[in-house]
């Protein structure tokens, strides 16, 4: 290895984030999830069905962040597996009559072999390499969707429609709101098994990985089973956020899954904070509302609006949510002594 | 005789019945849905104005200006537009969210012009099952003529399908020994129309001698010219957005390949593909047209496009005459302009399907001369007439009938 190749491996890559700093008190996790559960009762179906897409990038994001803040790996093509799930969920709902919930978890296994495979290779690189080398894999797949192979079942540029579905059991719920209660389901499923798989062995391995990988292979880690682990296990629950997405917005086509739903994921990462899990629906927040205040302000200029917002974001609270819940909590610790 | 005072009484009465009957028919007839009231009229607009198609964001400001000029002029019916339209970015999900947000935040009375082909497909189920009027579509897809299956849909501009036909009925009898090479963009654009070559020509589909594709994000098409060349065909169909269009006529040139060159109409623009081409390449190529072109100084003295030049000029001073989008724009906010007058008083969102259902020789300022829109309770295709044209000099000449290429002949 190079001197210069050490230098650049050397330089952390993702700020190191103690295991404990990336959850929330038990407190704060049972009143945020009050929240989610008593505010739809009170909101139109529209706000309901903005908060549904709220949790399900905020699932997308959340998988991110146990890429790129648990192993410190970076990835610029999460919209590949966000797609990839959605089409496995609108193909088996449309072409195959099987329950919507049912193809989460095929959505989920799929990516996750897709998201394992892709990392083989893509363990000879890392840092901005390795974000040039998703990056990729982001812009060819709307192409791929758009292959006349596979037409017959993605349906080509025109995209498939899916059906919305009832609530069960003749539940008295709209159909937004029964989705919604079954978006936060997984979604806080998904959230506990996540702290938990940091908390484990294995997530104990993709920090030493992120933190210092030599180090880690020193001390026994397979280094390139966790780093595949790591992007299968992001891929997967990526995967299971598209398929609700596909679900949610009851279309899929290639369009939707452009790169800017890859940097729109990395941004809402940031902007919730590396490596923080409870950031993740900040981030989803920031990149589901923001342009919309953005448009709200000017609508020639939304992107540069968008821009000065997001400028203002990094400079203000670099660490994103992260670092405001940290100021918080001294606010309120010092409240407390007095 | 009658005397003074029951000559009175009689006026008065008769006063008060017809008042009464007035009164009461006018009553009766006013009747709103939601997004309709005495004063105002809330349309919901979807465009592209950030992202990748942000050229077409065009249209929503054209049709933005031109609702400002019907408000200044007194509004419909007395009733003011308020026109609020979105960006979607030309993302299917942001256009299920924002057309979510037209309907049940907003509460328009219905989303007019919603542009791209996947968007309208992503918001189609929700629009028809809500029963809101997801009127005059902004895309040249030939399937939101479904008037059956989706009856709060409705398009606007002539299908692509339908213009294809009309330049292989053009080739079956101008050229019947025509070897046809096919040179499309690989989308739903290209497919429709490519699918409404092979439905005209029928049995004659043998006269393709080769067909091509490119991607969008292909820098040049070059290799994909000089292939074509060589299959020896003479007719070359560029099923081509505007820089593809323009790349194809300069390569043409280059190459000295002179084929019967025709390009689609969404492409047919003088200041946007022409121009940049070059005149001198573009000589005695074909296209089809609905719509007249703002470059073209044929129509200077047009007292439709006079109309349209003034409106640009006090309301939209922005605005681009060169702009095919502008042209378009404006047609498209005065058929709503239309129906919602032809609603009257009964503004439900029923009636206005049906008023745009009953749309009968309409011609907009911005029309060639004999293209006129009609609608029926089974024809959900709004303009379905071309007039074919010839490159010649510096502009377009139109030659022939005005052609109607509707699907079901």
């Amino acid at each position: 290895m190079s001197a210069i190749q050490e230098v650049v491996t050397e330089a952390p890559a993702v700020e190191a984030v103690p295991k404990r700093a990336m959850t929330l008190g038990n407190g704060t996790s049972l009143a945020m999830l009050a929240l989610l559960i008593i505010v739809p009762l009170f909101v139109k179906n529209f706000i309901i069905f903005q908060l549904t897409m709220l949790l399900i990038y905020a699932l997308a994001v959340l998988a991110l962040n146990i890429l790129t803040g648990g192993s410190g790996q970076f990835s610029l093509g999460q919209s590949a597996f966000y797609a990839v799930g959605a089409y496995t969920s609108a193909i088996l709902m449309e072409h195959g009559n099987i329950n919507y919930a049912l193809t989460l978890p095929v959505a989920g296994i799929i990516c996750f072999g897709f998201g394992f495979l892709f990392g083989q290779p893509a363990l000879r690189l890392s840092g901005v390499y390795l974000a040039l080398a998703t990056f990729a894999l982001a812009t060819a797949m709307p192409q791929l969707l758009k292959l006349g192979v596979f037409e017959h079942w993605t349906g080509g540029v025109q995209g498939l429609v899916v059906t919305k579905p009832d609530a069960p059991f003749g539940l008295p719920m709209s159909q937004d709101m029964w989705l919604y209660y079954f978006t936060l389901a997984v979604t806080i499923a998904i959230y506990i098994f996540s702290v938990n798989l940091l908390q484990s062995r294995s997530g104990r391995a993709f920090m030493a990985i992120r933190d210092n990988e030599i180090a880690a292979s020193a001390m026994g880690i397979d280094v390139a089973l966790y780093k595949t682990l790591a992007f299968g296990v992001s891929a997967g629950i990526t995967g299971v956020a598209g398929g609700l997405g596909a679900i949610a917005v009851q279309f899929v086509a290639p369009d939707g899954y452009t790169i800017t739903l890859a940097i729109s994921l990395f941004l809402g990462m940031v902007v919730g904070g590396v490596g923080w899990l409870p950031g993740s629906i900040v981030g989803s927040a920031f990149i589901i509302f923001v342009p919309n205040i953005a448009e709200g302000i000017s609508k020639g200029l939304s992107g540069a609006v968008f821009g000065v917002l997001l400028f203002l974001v990094i400079f203000l609270v670099p660490h994103g949510a992260r670092q405001v819940a940290i100021v918080a909590q001294q606010l309120i610790g010092k409240l407390k002594k007095n | 005789m009658l005397s003074r005072q029951q000559l009175r009484i009689a006026v008065f009465s008769t006063a008060v019945i017809a008042f009464a009957a007035t009164a009461g028919s006018a009553l009766a007839q006013k009747k709103y849905d939601t997004g309709a009231t005495d004063t105002e009229i809330k349309i919901g607009n979807i465009m592209p104005y950030s992202g990748p198609a942000s050229a077409y964001g065009v249209i929503g400001k054209t049709e933005e200006a031109y609702f400002k000029k019907i408000n200044a002029e007194g509004g419909i019916n007395g009733r003011k537009i308020n026109f609020v339209t979105y960006d979607d970015g030309y993302s299917p999900p942001k256009a299920v969210e924002q057309a979510r947000k037209l309907v049940e935040s907003d509460e328009a009375l219905l989303v007019f012009n919603s542009l791209g082909t996947a968007n309208n497909t992503a918001i189609q189920k929700y629009m028809n099952s809500k029963k809101v009027p997801q009127l005059f579509v902004a895309t040249g897809a030939t399937k939101w003529n479904d008037p059956k299956d989706f009856p709060w849909t409705m398009g606007w501009q002539p299908s692509y399908q339908s213009e294809a036909r009309i330049y292989a009925k053009y080739l079956m009898k101008e050229k019947p020994t025509a070897r046809i090479a096919i040179f499309y963009q690989n989308d739903d654009f290209g497919k429709d129309y490519l699918k409404g070559l092979k439905d005209g020509l029928g049995a004659k589909a043998s006269m393709i001698a080769a067909e091509e594709s490119y991607e969008t994000s292909e820098p040049t098409i070059d290799n994909h010219i000089v292939k074509l060349k060589a299959t020896g065909a003479d007719v070359f169909i560029s099923i081509t957005t505007p820089k593809f269009a323009a790349q194809a006529i300069k390569k043409l040139a280059e190459i000295e390949w002179k084929p019967l060159h025709i390009v689609s109409n969404v492409s047919a623009s003088v200041g946007s593909v022409i121009k940049p081409a070059g005149f001198e390449n573009s000589q005695g190529i074909l296209s089809a047209a609905y719509a007249k072109d703002g470059a073209d100084s044929q129509w200077d003295t047009d007292p439709g496009m006079i109309k349209f030049y003034a409106f640009l000029e006090k309301y939209f001073p922005e605005g681009n005459k060169l702009d095919l989008s502008v042209v378009y724009g404006y047609g498209a906010a005065q058929t709503l302009v239309k129906v919602l007058e032809m609603c009257g008083d009964d503004l439900t969102r029923a009636n206005v399907m049906k008023q745009a259902a009953s749309l009968k020789d309409f011609a907009p300022d911005t029309m060639l001369p004999g293209v006129k829109i009609n609608t029926s309770a089974t024809d959900f295709a709004p303009i379905e007439q071309l007039q074919m044209m010839r490159f010649k000099g510096e502009k377009w000449e139109l030659f022939g009938d005005i052609i109607s290429g509707e699907l079901s002949h």
